[in-house]
């Protein structure tokens, strides 16, 4: 995809192999010579951050697998065997256990650089909508895994969840049964989500792999969301990106040991170190905090909710619209691209849709606080409030301040704003000699 | 290349009967994928051991006016309350229009002092809370599910909250006067 030529390698095992199957010459244009807008921030760290807990996440998987019993009589035990007994099993399961909250702080950071800066806007709509689906088949994941160690919150968790689908009319209550294998969350229930939750990860990479590609077809947005207009606007991913995510790199890394190493229950709740009761519910069910903004949703739609009661009062019944709800929340994420009619991309030029997305963040912040507190007020109407404005953001805000909102001026290119902050000839002198070395 | 020209147009009949065989094809290909597909779908329906349920037997003597016990049945708890006179009234005296799910007391109960039902939430499943003494049992002298605030009455009629439907009422019926035999 780039226009330089198939470097000439020296070494003739390796031309030997690349002339059959060119991995050395992909590689070479895709991860060494592939031109990235050279004005790209650390936000752009973390597609690579997310692609790294997703190897890690593998690799501790398989390990815990190895030592792991998906029988509702042995499945706590097992789990308590590896922190106890199995040769650093501990390390492997809280950073498996971490790795997961990591995996989701590093997505949704990803998520948001891109609602910012605009990379779901022609011609990157299907990489977004990938990125959604990858979304999707995480929280499927995270959800199956958390059901794995057959605690408290993992049987009440699943309960919960599951039973989300019986919302449906007439063929709900099958469904339910057909996710269950059984009449409530069991054995059957244990052991296919232990083999989904093999599965997934796998299906992630394959869909990782279409936004990779689809990536490099349409190549990485930048802060300023314009165009690249030529070599003078990029340089080559190797150094400059393989030195720039690496550094990232090391310090998530760090922060990731942090939580590993000194708190690594921080972000699990205390219940599922409790073995599973199915005839106790906990008195609080909290699904995992990466879950909590959906969760918050889920529960605003009650019976004289008046948004409720306009919108689907007459038709379906509260629990129905908070199904509803909760997946529409995810897939109008998916046609953000086209609810936003302003044809800027980055909010640096955006004076009044930036903002918007600020606030949007702040909400999807109190939906998550929210949806860890009780069902009680004042958080009942607080949730009423988010869940309202992050609908109200997508279905509202979004088309309007495309239409109203009157953009900053461009710059030509992605070098003028550059070009202008430093001392003009002698900068331009300055990176066209860089140009030519490289 | 030349040869690698398709006859078109002027073939009329040849790719009519193309066409056809394509569909023929895909229809039979079509069909023996669907009849694969269920057997691989069904396969996680409840089995058959599964399936296989027994029913239990509950002895009621030991219950006193006014408390309840849970048991379990097809792996789920069934709440038997052994109710008070006030709880009888109360369940009776509501006016049927006002309730989420309409239904008379009368109409879920064989025997007025024995409320017997499934105790799963109807919203998302949790068991509510109220069969335990010292539980709280919501604000209608019921149940009371922690998940999302759901409040059931004396009768296990959903009364507030998030859930749709009263708790399910299984099959049983009474052996003695103070046996019953639940499924
Ligand atoms: C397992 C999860 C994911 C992995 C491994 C992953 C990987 C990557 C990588 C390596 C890049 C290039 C580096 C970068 O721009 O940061 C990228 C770009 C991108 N990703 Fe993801 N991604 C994931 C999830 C998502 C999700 C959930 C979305 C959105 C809903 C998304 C949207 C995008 C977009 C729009 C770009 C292009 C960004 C730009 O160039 O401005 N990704 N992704
Ligand atoms: S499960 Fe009982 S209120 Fe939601």
């Amino acid at each position: 995809m780039s226009n330089h030529p198939a470097p000439n390698f020296k070494n003739p095992v390796i031309r030997w192999v690349d002339s059959r199957l060119p991995v050395f010459s992909y590689v070479h244009a895709e991860y060494g010579v592939f031109p990235m807008p050279k004005n790209l921030n650390y936000f752009w760290n973390f597609g690579a951050l997310a692609m790294v807990v997703l190897m890690v996440m593998i690799l501790t998987g398989i390990m815990l697998a190895m030592q792991y019993t998906p029988n509702v009589d042995l499945a706590f035990n097992s789990v308590e065997r590896i922190m106890r007994d199995v040769n650093s099993g501990w390390l492997l399961r809280y950073i498996h256990m971490n790795g997961a909250s990591m995996f989701f702080i590093v997505v949704y950071i990803h998520i948001f650089r891109g609602m910012y800066y605009g990379s779901y806007k022609n011609p990157r709509e299907l990489l977004w909508i990938l990125g959604v689906v990858i979304l999707v088949l995480m929280m499927a994941t995270a959800f199956m895994g958390y059901v794995l160690p057959w605690g408290q919150m993992s049987f009440w968790g699943a309960t919960v969840i599951t039973n989300l689908f019986s919302a449906f009319p007439l063929i709900g209550e099958s469904i339910v049964q057909w996710l269950w294998g059984g009449f409530s969350v069991d054995n059957p229930t244990l052991n296919r989500f232990f083999a989904l939750h093999y599965l997934l990860p796998f299906i992630i990479i394959a869909v990782v792999a279409l936004h990779v590609v689809a990536l490099h077809i349409v190549k990485s947005n930048n802060p300023d969301g314009i165009d690249v207009r030529g070599s003078q606007d990029t340089v080559p991913f190797h150094p400059y990106f393989t030195a720039k995510d690496s550094l990232g790199l090391a310090v998530f890394l760090l922060i990731f040991a942090f939580f590993v190493f000194f708190a690594p229950n921080y972000m699990g709740h205390p219940d599922n170190y409790i073995v599973a009761d199915p005839l106790v519910t906990p008195p609080h069910i909290v699904p995992e905090w990466y879950f909590l903004p959906y969760y918050a949703i889920l529960r605003s739609f009650v019976d004289g909710w008046w948004i409720y009661e306009i919108f689907f009062g007459w038709w379906a019944a509260a629990k129905l619209a908070g199904v509803l709800a909760m997946f529409g929340s995810l897939i109008i994420v998916a046609v953000l691209p086209w609810l936003d009619t302003s044809k800027v991309r980055s909010c640096r030029y955006r004076p009044i849709y930036k903002w918007a997305v600020i606030l949007f963040l702040i909400d999807f912040i109190i939906l998550g606080w929210v949806g860890g507190k009780p069902a009680e007020e004042p958080y009942v109407t607080i949730a009423q409030g988010a869940t309202m404005y992050y609908f109200f953001h997508f279905l509202i805000l979004t088309p309007l301040i495309g239409w109203i909102e009157r953009p900053k001026p461009l710059p030509a290119s992605i070098s003028e704003p550059v070009l202008k902050a430093g001392s003009g000839a002698q900068f331009a002198g300055a990176s066209a000699a860089k140009m030519e070395k490289s | 290349m030349a040869e690698a020209t398709q006859p078109d147009s002027d073939h009329e009949e040849d790719s009519g009967r193309r066409d056809f065989l394509n569909y023929l094809a895909i229809g039979v290909g079509a069909v023996g994928a669907a009849s694969f597909a269920w057997p691989v779908i069904n396969s996680m329906n409840p089995s058959k051991d599964v399936l296989a349920l027994a029913s239990i037997e509950v002895d009621l003597s030991k219950i006193d006016v006014g408390s309840a016990i849970k048991v379990v049945w097809r792996g789920k708890p069934v709440f038997i309350r052994h109710r008070t006179e006030k709880e009888i009234e109360e369940a009776k005296d509501v006016d049927i229009s006002t309730l989420i799910d309409p239904e008379t007391d009368a109409a879920r109960v064989k025997e007025a002092q024995w409320l017997i039902v499934v105790g799963v939430c109807t919203h998302l499943g949790c068991i509510p809370l109220g069969t335990a003494d010292g539980e709280p049992r919501g604000d209608f002298d019921g149940w009371f599910c922690p998940c999302h605030g759901s409040h059931y009455d004396s009768s296990g009629r959903i009364r507030k909250g998030p859930a749709p439907k009263n708790l399910v009422v299984p099959t049983y019926t009474f052996l003695t006067d103070s046996t019953v035999k639940i499924g």
